[in-house]
């Protein structure tokens, strides 16, 4: 509250202002005067129109508002246009309005607004500029990282409590296990794009490598998952290879979009090669995992093998598979991380940091790029292939539905957005991405549409990711001037040695 | 030779679509170095302004087909240019100077924002439309038949590319943008305004993705929310093909891949077209990385 008494607020230039929401109004009106003025609705006659010039009306009026909002925002009367702005977002809460897309762009409009007056109050945000910003936030994120030391055990342990703790219902469980499979992924993801700066638009096509190798491995041969599992891994570290080795040469934007074409090919083999792969139907019956192989998750289990609850001497209940492929999940997840936090101390890890940094430098150093960049692709497809069969096991069915772009692009969004190379930003973008939509699914229709307008608000409040803070991991003259060596050992895994660097 | 006539004629026209959409990644890639990953969703945005002016003249009593045409595509153009500008204002803009992955994932939003949009507002049921230009032209005593659509895209596209190529290499707006291509930096100090520049590049990209989206809209009668995604890559991929950064390249890209699919669908079926152009694709970027007609990149280290 101090810096808006220390901020003496200028006369406000009205006719500028004015003349500026207005300008904005105007876009808003010609943005929405065929799409959300004229809907196409279908008559038996064929397609008709429908008129909401209601609707058009309200969108113009708070854009308007809106704008004139953050002009004063921007002219410091943050604390006018924050009342005014909650007072907006709990009308649209609480008073109903004609359709529910007003009232979700008011509470959401108001809200953002408030938010970004809160801001200004608070920190004087509006007279910062963007490199003073962006070097707290980023300070923030170090001290987070350095945290993540302590933090990342206590996780851990919570999330190894969690099935215990009377919290845990199905429902929370299957939200879990789904979180987990895509920090899993976030973390496999990062190898290629966090760690060696490939851009892999495509990450999908190995998910679904990996759940189909088990899906049609268990159907016509019959194995079980435990042998599937790492020959999944394996199918997928191949196809890995054979799409890495012909495309790795390729640069940036190129590689981009044949990693996408990749991941479309093999959605399309897997729609068309219906005689295999069930086509469009997808393939259903995957067999559930076994404790082991030892017990199984059934009631009255086939002759010659035992139930899990009869192992145990356990009351049956069906929430035992749940928990058992929670931890399943967590465990697998776990190890990509744990070999993420190893490897990047190796020379092999050293590489594929080095070659996201600079490309040419590495090769004049001698470092075989193609091979370095062929190892990150093929491991982190193995780790897609191990959550893909981990996926078709806990699904059951799959279909080449699950494997769309669109999941391609969550995965890379949750690297990116939690701050590339960052093993504890994918976990926060994981919550964030995953888990927000899954607490608003009543929202149903409008899930998706906050999905789009949240990743993008995020990037532009934090381009660089939530948590993104990239300290070398081993430094020339490290703590308290010790060599490189030493500081390279000192570092403790993925966090590197931040906060500890001399500055 | 007429059914190989007859897939020649529809390769031209679907590529001469795929090229109007591949112009806008080009120009934009060309100029910010980003992938517009939105732009398929303009084209589709294209497509349903065009549908809902057809039915706002339908209901207004104006049947008259050149002058619906006409009105379809300026509306088309109009509209889904601004709603191009707007994208790049919110989404681009404030990111001119991030790391070239934040634009890319912010671009990714932005498309599934616009894709559900339109789903909710327009509904998730695709949309038919009667044949607005029925007919065909009959060649070879009958054996080619050329719609009267498909020649009209195949001609309102050249004369586009000619109007554009005009703009381009004759105006100077067409000169502020092909500097600011070559060094932004540079082009501001000397007095160009890069960010109206921009803005521009984005909003020609979506009136030529627009008239692509009323073309496909004509050609095929249907469309839905989901249209741009396909077409979005397919139309990158053209660009990628025929150089990233090159006009010319993009046309020749969007015919090149127009032409595979309408072959190979002609004569192999066409659940593996798909697979085709990408394939061929991959083949061009191994062999000749640079695409068909890019300058080779020349790295300063």
């Amino acid at each position: 509250m101090t810096a808006i008494s220390l901020s003496s607020p200028r006369a406000i230039a009205w006719p500028a202002i004015l003349k500026e929401a207005a300008m904005t109004a105007f876009v808003a009106l010609l943005l929405t005067i065929p799409l959300v003025g004229l809907r196409t609705v279908d008559r038996p006659t064929g397609l008709g129109l429908e008129t909401r010039w209601d609707e058009v009306a309200a969108a113009v009026g708070l854009v308007f508002l809106g704008r004139l909002g953050l002009c004063l925002i921007r002219e410091g009367h943050a604390a006018i246009v924050l009342v005014l702005a909650a007072a907006a977002a709990a009308a649209g809460f609480f008073i109903a309005m004609p359709t529910e897309a007003l009232r979700i762009i008011l509470i959401a409009g108001g809200a953002v607004i408030a938010i970004r007056a809160i801001l200004a109050i608070r920190t004087g945000r509006s007279k910062l500029s963007q490199a003073e910003r962006d070097k707290r936030m980023d300070h923030i994120a170090a001290q987070v990282q350095h945290a993540s030391r302590w933090l990342g055990p206590i996780a851990i342990v919570l999330a190894l409590a969690f099935p215990f703790t009377p919290l845990a219902d199905r429902q929370l469980l299957d939200i879990g296990i789904l979180l987990l499979t895509y920090v899993m992924l976030g973390w496999g993801l990062n190898i290629v794009v966090g760690l060696a700066g490939l851009l892999d638009l495509g990450y999908v096509a190995f998910y679904a490598v990996g759940a189909y190798s088990y899906a049609l491995l268990a159907h016509y041969f019959g194995f079980s998952f435990w042998l599937c599992l790492p020959l999944a891994g394996l199918l997928a570290a191949l196809s890995g290879v054979l799409l890495g080795f012909p495309v790795l040469r390729l640069r940036g934007d190129y590689f981009a979009i044949v990693t996408l074409g990749f991941g479309e090919i093999i959605r399309i083999i897997l729609i068309n090669w219906y005689q295999f792969t069930g086509g469009p139907n997808g393939i259903s019956g995957i067999p559930r995992p076994s404790f082991f192989g030892i017990a199984d998750f059934t009631r009255t289990p086939a002759d010659g093998t035992m139930a899990f609850h009869e192992l145990f001497g356990l009351e049956f209940s069906p929430l035992h598979r749940i928990i058992f492929l929670y931890y399943l999940i967590l465990v697998l997840a776990l190890i990509v991380n744990l070999f993420t936090m190893r490897i990047r101390k190796l020379p092999l890890g050293r590489a594929w940091e080095a070659l996201r940094e600079d490309d040419i430098a590495c090769a004049s150093l001698g470092i075989n790029r193609t091979n370095m960049k062929l190892a990150a692709f093929a491991i982190a497809a193995m780790f897609g292939g191990f959550a893909g069969s981990f996926f078709a096991t806990r699904q059951g069915f799959i279909s080449p539905e699950s494997f769309t772009f669109i999941e391609s692009a969550i995965i890379l969004a949750i690297v990116v957005l939690g701050g590339m190379g960052s093993q504890i930003g994918v976990v926060v973008a994981a919550l964030l991405v995953i888990g927000l939509p899954e607490a608003f699914r009543e929202l149903a229709d409008y899930r998706m549409l906050a999905f789009g307008m949240g990743m993008v608000l995020i990037m532009l409040w934090r381009p660089r990711g939530l948590l993104a803070h990239r300290d070398p991991t081993i430094l020339l003259h490290g703590k308290g001037g010790s060599g490189g060596p030493a500081a390279g050992t000192a570092a403790a895994g993925g966090q590197g040695i931040a906060g500890g660097s001399a500055k | 030779m007429e059914y190989f006539l007859q897939q020649l004629i529809n390769g031209l026209s679907l590529g001469a679509i795929y090229g109007l959409i591949a112009i806008g990644y080009t120009m934009v890639y060309g100029i910010i170095g980003m992938i517009n990953f939105a732009h398929g969703e303009i084209y589709m945005i294209g497509a349903f302004v065009a549908l809902i002016t057809f039915l706002t003249l339908g209901s207004l009593g104006i049947t008259w087909v050149p002058l619906a045409l006409l009105v379809m595509l300026v509306s088309a153009m109009l509209f889904t240019a601004v709603y191009g500008w707007t994208v790049e204002r919110i989404a681009y803009r404030p990111l001119r100077s991030s790391p070239r992955l934040a634009p890319l994932i912010s671009a990714i939003g932005m498309s599934i924002f616009l894709q559900n949009y339109v789903q909710i507002l327009q509904g998730a049921r695709s949309k038919p439309l009667q044949p607005i230009l029925p007919g065909n032209l009959t060649l070879m005593d009958g054996a080619v038949s050329v719609s009267y659509v498909r020649l009209a895209t195949i001609v309102i596209t050249i004369a586009l590319m000619y109007g554009f190529t005009q703009l381009i290499t004759r105006t100077s707006l067409g000169r502020a943008q092909r500097a600011c291509e070559q060094d932004k930096k540079m082009a501001g100090l000397l007095g160009v305004n890069v960010d109206r520049v921009i803005s521009l590049t984005f909003v020609m990209g979506a009136a030529l993705a627009a008239v692509a989206g009323m073309m496909v809209l004509l050609i095929y009668g249907v469309i839905d929310f989901y249209i741009g995604f396909l077409a979005g890559v397919k139309a990158f991929t053209a660009a990628v093909l025929g150089g990233i950064g090159s006009l010319p390249g993009a046309m020749l890209g969007g015919v090149v891949i127009g032409l595979i699919e309408a072959f190979w669908s002609g004569y192999m079926g066409s659940e593996w077209k798909d697979v085709a152009t990408f394939t061929i694709l991959v083949l061009v970027l191994i062999f000749r990385p640079t695409g068909l007609l890019g300058r080779p990149e020349i790295e300063k280290v």
